[in-house]
């Protein structure tokens, strides 16, 4: 990588679309955003800055702490789910037939072909008390029912008329949706690095004595770790930050700190608030990754000593 | 029962769709042998390996250990141990951890680990090493962690995978000795695949030589080189002379042929199921005479002209084209410091064929 000195106009040429790309529409208007976080609110659209901290003092209301406590918490449950579902899923598609995996891995990014709002709704249509799922289970219900009906068991099992589950509006409906919408970005870094994995290793494994189960754990998660880091990374901070996903599936109870943002900026036309708030959320996803990397750094200090 | 073979092949065939890796190999490794797999690449010799370690099926015969069939046992719970090509030292694991592993994962006594993974790492030579990773290693040294691994298991059977392809030729031969005496110290069966003759050849007590899924010619080093059965055993192993020729008569061990150039002679069959085939005879066994003949008695003697002399250090090798322009090779060793200069390309020179070195060997 020394060539670029000899041809910096080359180098130039490559770098400089996406530098400029990155200044006019992600330095520039997070600068804004950090500077109207010490703003006032001086009319309908005027914001004067003041340089206050009032905005900031303002995020650590009790009520916005526990919205903070609440997205951790739900992009946390969101993430692990992600990673439960998705190694086994990536471990699949790495060991699927080769002429078979790109069409899997199509399956997979699918999705993304489709809105993520059309998606959202759609889930509605799945989880709702007159959705497929509450069908399907209300058909189960019928076939019970009448199966139970000769032995006149059908009132005592079955209950006396089907009573849908309420699936939506509620926290697990939020997680829910999570889970749906960003597994792929748990799935495509797993398999990544799994399909990279040389499988004499997982072979050694078992000559040497252990189970699949053991090798799973011993040698395949150890050696996927990359992988799962980036996947973490990938579903936890758009999880932190949703509001779309929480507004539409979510309950009463289920606002998410993304949701108290947005409305900041749009209902609540508190931008120095709203602006305040993203930063504290930006600082919380940066100490986050700060944490991973000194986790990492004490492994592998572990590791070589 | 320590006379039956630790590992049998009966008819064994494996087929990977239409074309068969192996094909209706029966084989009997006895006990305490080093046993060396030998062929060119696609032979079949690393699906009869795998075979052993359990991570390749046979399509239909059958695979004992010990006398056990091995088809329900999975490769866990096999008593046997595999040398990867690739060594598949496990990466974020020291070298300790590493030998540790196949005692910890099959339940061995704490106390019994120590000790018998610091047994194995001095008996492969990696004292003080014990701390490493794997990335702080070199080939070699990541070669001998597999090792360790493998032996701390104490298994019935230990097979590696051409476990010298990926070592320069001076680590080669020095792993060469190493292998050799960790089999004769530990008093394992050893099976190992390699497509590297010399490999074989210096370190196996018997060999089987596998051409296209099947087994040519199973014998110890000295007899696979001498007394080869198939004339690509004889080309495989060591580089040979080729005369066809037509057979006249089979008197015993021994068929009197005609072959063009050597003319009418009673040459030694191979073996009892050579009826017809090639007469060959090795490069080293040739005697060359640049000046005048002086034949000893019994001599064939053949005219031919030199095309090259190649210079190896310890042994030269003339190539030379005979008068009805078929190409042979004649090889001789540089006993003397002092050159005396080789004669140039197209001097012509008489061999001598002493015809108690050739053989006839089917095609």
């Amino acid at each position: 990588m020394e060539s670029w000195r000899a041809q910096p106009a080359v180098f130039w040429a490559f770098v400089l679309p996406g530098a400029l790309w990155l200044l006019c529409f992600f330095i520039a208007p997070l600068a804004l955003i950090w500077l109207l976080a010490f703003g006032e609110r001086a009319g309908p659209v005027e914001i004067d800055i003041t340089w206050t901290l009032a905005n900031y003092a303002g995020v650590f209301d009790p009520v916005y702490i526990g919205l903070f406590g609440r997205s951790l918490w739900v992009a946390t449950v969101a993430t692990v789910l992600a990673l439960v579902i998705g190694l086994p899923v990536a471990l699949a598609i790495s060991f699927a037939p080769a002429r078979l995996k790109p069409l899997i891995l199509l399956l997979i990014i699918l999705p993304f072909w489709t809105n993520i709002l059309i998606r959202t709704y759609a889930m509605i249509a799945v989880l709702r008390t007159k959705g497929f799922v509450n069908f399907g289970l209300e058909y189960i219900w019928q076939l019970g029912t009448v199966v139970l009906a000769p032995f006149g068991l059908d009132q005592a099992v079955m209950g006396e008329r089907f009573v849908p589950l309420e699936l939506l509006y509620n926290n697990t409906a939020v997680i829910f949706g999570i889970v749906y919408v960003y597994l792929p970005f748990m799935v495509l870094p797993l398999y990544a690095t799994l399909d990279r994995l040389d499988r004499s290793l997982l072979e050694a494994s078992l000559d040497l004595g252990a189970g699949q189960i053991r090798t799973f754990f011993s040698i395949i998660v150890p050696l996927a770790r990359p992988g799962i880091v980036s996947g973490i990374i990938l579903v936890f901070i758009p999880a932190l930050g949703t509001f779309l996903i929480s507004d539409l599936l979510g309950g009463t109870d289920s606002l998410l700190i993304g949701n108290v943002i947005e409305r900041q900026f749009k209902a609540a036309n508190n931008w120095p608030l709203g602006a305040a708030m993203s930063f504290v959320l930006l600082y919380v996803t940066f100490a986050v990754l700060a944490l991973r990397a000194w986790v990492a750094g004490r492994e592998g200090g572990l590791g070589k000593a | 029962m320590t006379d039956t073979p630790i590992v049998t092949f009966e008819n064994v065939t494996k087929s990977f769709g239409r074309t068969k890796a192996v094909d209706g190999v029966s084989l009997a490794i006895p006990r305490n042998a080093f046993f060396a797999l030998l062929g060119p690449s696609g032979c079949g010799k690393t699906t009869l390996l795998r075979m052993l370690g359990g991570f390749a099926h046979p399509t239909s015969g059958r695979v004992l250990i010990d006398g056990e069939d091995m088809a329900d046992v999975p490769p866990n719970r096999r008593p046997v141990n595999m040398v990867f090509q690739s060594y598949a030292v496990f990466p974020h694991m020291t070298v300790a951890e590493n030998v540790a592993y196949g005692l910890k994962v099959t339940g061995v006594p704490k106390a019994e680990i120590g000790p018998r993974v610091e047994e194995a790492i001095a008996m492969v030579r990696l004292d003080g090493m014990a701390a490493r990773m794997p990335d702080e290693l070199s080939g070699g040294q990541r070669q001998r962690v597999a090792l360790a691994r493998a032996l701390v298991k104490r298994p019935k059977l230990l097979l590696l995978d051409e476990p010298l392809s990926a070592l320069d030729k001076k680590l080669r031969e020095e792993m060469q000795l190493e292998l050799v005496r960790l089999q004769t110290e530990v008093g394992i069966t050893f099976i190992i695949v390699t497509h590297d003759q010399e490999e074989a050849l210096g370190m196996a007590s018997d060999i089987a030589v596998m051409k296209e899924g099947r087994i040519l010619q199973i014998a110890p080093p000295r007899q696979l080189y001498e007394h080869p059965t198939h004339r690509f055993v004889a080309e495989f192993i060591g580089a040979s002379n080729s005369f066809e020729c037509e057979v006249l008569g089979i008197e015993g061990g021994m068929a009197r042929v005609r072959a063009p150039l050597l003319g009418e002679l009673s040459v030694e069959r191979a073996s009892a199921d050579v009826r017809a085939g090639t007469l060959i005879v090795r490069p080293e066994k040739m005697r060359m005479d640049f000046s005048s003949p002086d034949p000893d008695p019994g001599e064939v003697l053949v005219e031919a002209r030199i095309d090259q002399i190649s210079y190896f250090g310890d042994l030269s090798v003339v190539y030379l084209t005979a008068a009805d322009g078929r190409r042979l090779q004649c090889s001789r060793y540089n006993t003397n410091r002092i050159d005396k200069g080789d004669p140039p390309p197209g001097t012509p020179c008489t061999i001598g064929i002493h015809p108690e070195d050739l053989l006839l060997v089917g095609d």
